[in-house]
């Protein structure tokens, strides 16, 4: 089991999900806050929804404030390295190069494809950590080789 | 590895509204034996600041904040508390960089951000200090005649001390002195010891309104704005200084958009020596010596000359963009001691913007302070170069050296004043070392890579003489005690306190911060 969780973990850093943040994570974990990093990810994702939410009125006012598009997307960056959501933060740059371009109809595709990302980072992280829980403590503060 | 050294118990105030990040540096400074203070909101972070003045040793804020920008947020701090702010952002943009010296921060952070970065920003509040012993050490410069008349002399703070964590200590020397001289009726020439201006937010708006009043603030005079203010207890003599660093301040920000180095003597009276000073007390980028402030001056040589050419560690000098974005790159700035020194010596302070705009420099580095591995004997390599500079404050070393300490807070002892004994002093100090701090700290110097730093040590010093006349003068680079001085104690300031001190950074001031190049990024 925990032989399954430690290779989850490895397949989401080779497929880009998550980044070396991510490990910077798990080193912070300790007796202290066993289980931070989990912890961590789970306000990522409580703050992100809202942040996707801002977005998502934005766009639909159909104004295409991009100013203000470009600030919530900044906002959502930002949040995004937090835990090393690689694939996320680069739909994230995509859409603020778009919203500096004016390019009204790049931001909504962006925008689709990265909450796309988001929901698939979302559900890999929850069946890892579900799993990890089931596995013990120990296989979570490994390093991916 | 390298686990660096850091002082247990630093305050640190972290202000961001993003709660991840928030928690996550939390975590990381918690690590790092930092007292950690969260907030949400910039207003609320004020609030906790003004409302325990003395209650922060640095602040940490993110750029983009819904109820403030964190630009205002920096300058706020600034002014009302000369606490170090650092910055974050995920943005690594140039402009927003630059905006960020401009305002006075000391460093500006990538997000991500590492727990190495965390590690050292000590050195940021050890450097403010380090500024501010400075400028009381100026006041001791015996006789010189700039400092007649300098009734802007200060007793600093309300007898705080200058510590990390909870740890105070009296600076009774420093005291003393002040005591002395305040009950000399006779203050008005030389020593004489006021009670330092706070310039607090409020007294600070009401100088920025006189001088708006007056209209183009270079026909402003001091005598006028202080008409103006109306504020009964405050002098002439405040006034100019706070105006002269209110001008740099203005420049600064007009000048924001250059990249440019500075070329060294900053001011107008200062000898090339001064520049070293500069160099000497700048981080040097990367590499493990890098640490640069001192960086590789402590090589003894003493080439005052060298020193302008040496700015080893002048990060300034090395301008550059910071690495794209996806690098974590930390642009450093930060005031380079000297600047004070230059601003000891002004004495007029209307000559004050004329150096200044000579030299607009964005310091600009990657990797200051440094990101590199760092030997814990490098730490306090470190802390010797900033203390260098022509102070004879010395912080002991042995705190700083000894991350297993139980008391990693900074010991503060005794001020040296004066420089001529000073000196002595500090080499006397230097026996005082212990041979473990010695060795390690001799190991530093040596160690050091590249950089020309040669004879910066020494240049500050025969810049601090040339300059004051009686500085400091190490000339053999054997800090190996450092002393931290009191500075709230401390009895007269120099009638100018560098604008850094002010508004956190000073650009101009780093003119020699030129290429010796100890960038490593």
């Amino acid at each position: 089991m925990q032989r399954q969780v430690a290779l989850i973990k490895q397949s989401l850093f080779d497929q880009g999900y998550l980044d070396e943040q991510f490990m910077e994570l798990e080193e912070l974990q300790d007796d202290a806050n066993p289980n931070f990093v989990e912890e961590v990810a789970t306000l990522y994702f409580k703050d992100s929804a809202r942040l996707i939410n801002n977005i998502e009125q934005a766009l639909e006012r159909g104004s295409f404030d991009f100013n203000r598009l470009d600030n919530y997307m900044h906002q959502f960056k930002g949040s995004s390295t937090s835990i090393g959501a690689s694939k996320v933060k680069t739909e994230c740059t995509m859409f603020r190069e778009y919203c500096r371009a004016g390019n009204a109809e790049g931001c909504l595709r962006t925008f689709k494809q990265l909450k796309k990302e988001h929901a698939t980072l979302r559900k890999k992280l929850e069946q890892y950590f579900q799993l990890a829980r089931q596995a013990g403590p120990k296989e979570i503060a490994r390093r991916p080789k | 590895m390298d686990k660096g050294f850091s002082p247990v118990g630093l305050r640190v105030l972290v202000v961001d509204d993003d709660p991840t990040w928030l928690k996550i540096l939390e975590k990381m400074l918690k690590k790092c034996s930092y007292e950690v203070t969260t907030c949400g909101l910039a207003r609320e972070a004020l609030r906790l600041l003004r409302e325990r003045k003395d209650g922060y040793d640095i602040v940490i804020s993110d750029v983009n904040m819904p109820d403030m920008d964190g630009f205002k947020l920096l300058e706020h701090v600034g002014l009302e508390l000369d606490l170090p702010v650092i910055m974050m952002s995920v943005d690594g943009e140039t402009k927003r960089v630059m905006k960020g010296v401009q305002h006075g921060a000391c460093d500006y952070l990538l997000k991500p951000i590492r727990m190495k970065e965390l590690k050292i920003i000590w050195q940021h509040v050890l450097r403010k200090k380090l500024q501010e012993v400075k400028d009381i050490e100026g006041c001791y410069d015996g006789g010189a005649n700039w400092f007649t008349g300098n009734d802007e002399t200060h007793y600093l703070g309300g007898g705080e001390d200058v510590s990390f964590g909870k740890k105070r200590k009296e600076f009774d020397f420093e005291k003393k002195l002040l005591l002395q001289d305040e009950s000399d009726p006779s203050s008005s020439s030389s020593s004489s010891k006021k009670a330092r201006v706070v310039w607090s937010f409020e007294l600070h708006q009401k100088f920025v309104n006189a001088v708006n009043q007056i209209g183009c603030d270079h026909k402003a005079g001091p005598k006028k704005i202080l008409d103006l203010m109306n504020v009964p207890w405050l002098t002439r003599e405040n006034v100019a200084s706070h105006l002269q660093k209110y001008r740099l301040y203005l420049s600064r920000l007009e000048k924001g958009k250059e990249l440019k180095c500075y070329s060294g003597g900053v001011k107008n009276m200062d000898s090339p020596p001064k520049d070293s000073e500069f160099t000497s007390r700048h981080q040097s980028p990367g590499k493990n010596n890098s640490y640069a402030f001192s960086g590789g001056s402590y090589k003894a040589e003493s080439d005052p000359k060298q020193l302008a050419a040496s700015s080893v560690s002048d990060p300034s000098s090395d301008v550059h963009t910071p690495p794209p974005k996806a690098k974590k790159t930390r642009i450093e700035f930060d005031p380079p001691i000297s600047s004070s020194c230059a601003f000891d010596s002004l004495l007029p302070w209307e000559d004050v913007p004329d150096p200044l705009e000579s030299k607009h420099q964005i310091l600009y580095q990657s990797s200051f302070l440094q990101q590199q591995p760092l030997l814990p004997s490098q730490t306090p390599f470190v802390m010797e170069k900033e203390m260098k500079p022509s102070y004879e404050t010395c912080v002991n070393a042995d705190e700083f050296l000894m991350p297993q300490d139980e008391n990693s807070t900074v010991i503060l002892q005794d001020l040296h004043l004066c420089a001529p004994p000073s000196a002595m002093k500090l080499q006397e100090s230097s026996s005082n070392v212990t041979n473990d701090t010695e060795s390690i700290l001799r190991s530093l110097n040596w160690e050091l890579p590249e950089s020309n730093h040669s004879g910066f040590i020494d240049t500050d010093l025969d810049f601090s003489w040339l300059h004051n006349e009686h500085f400091l003068a190490n000339t053999s680079g054997n800090f190996q005690n450092f002393q931290f001085q009191d500075y709230s104690c401390s009895p007269s300031l120099p009638s100018e306190l560098p604008p850094h001190l002010w508004f956190g950074n000073d650009p101009d001031e780093y003119t020699l911060m030129v290429d010796h190049g100890l960038f490593i990024s």
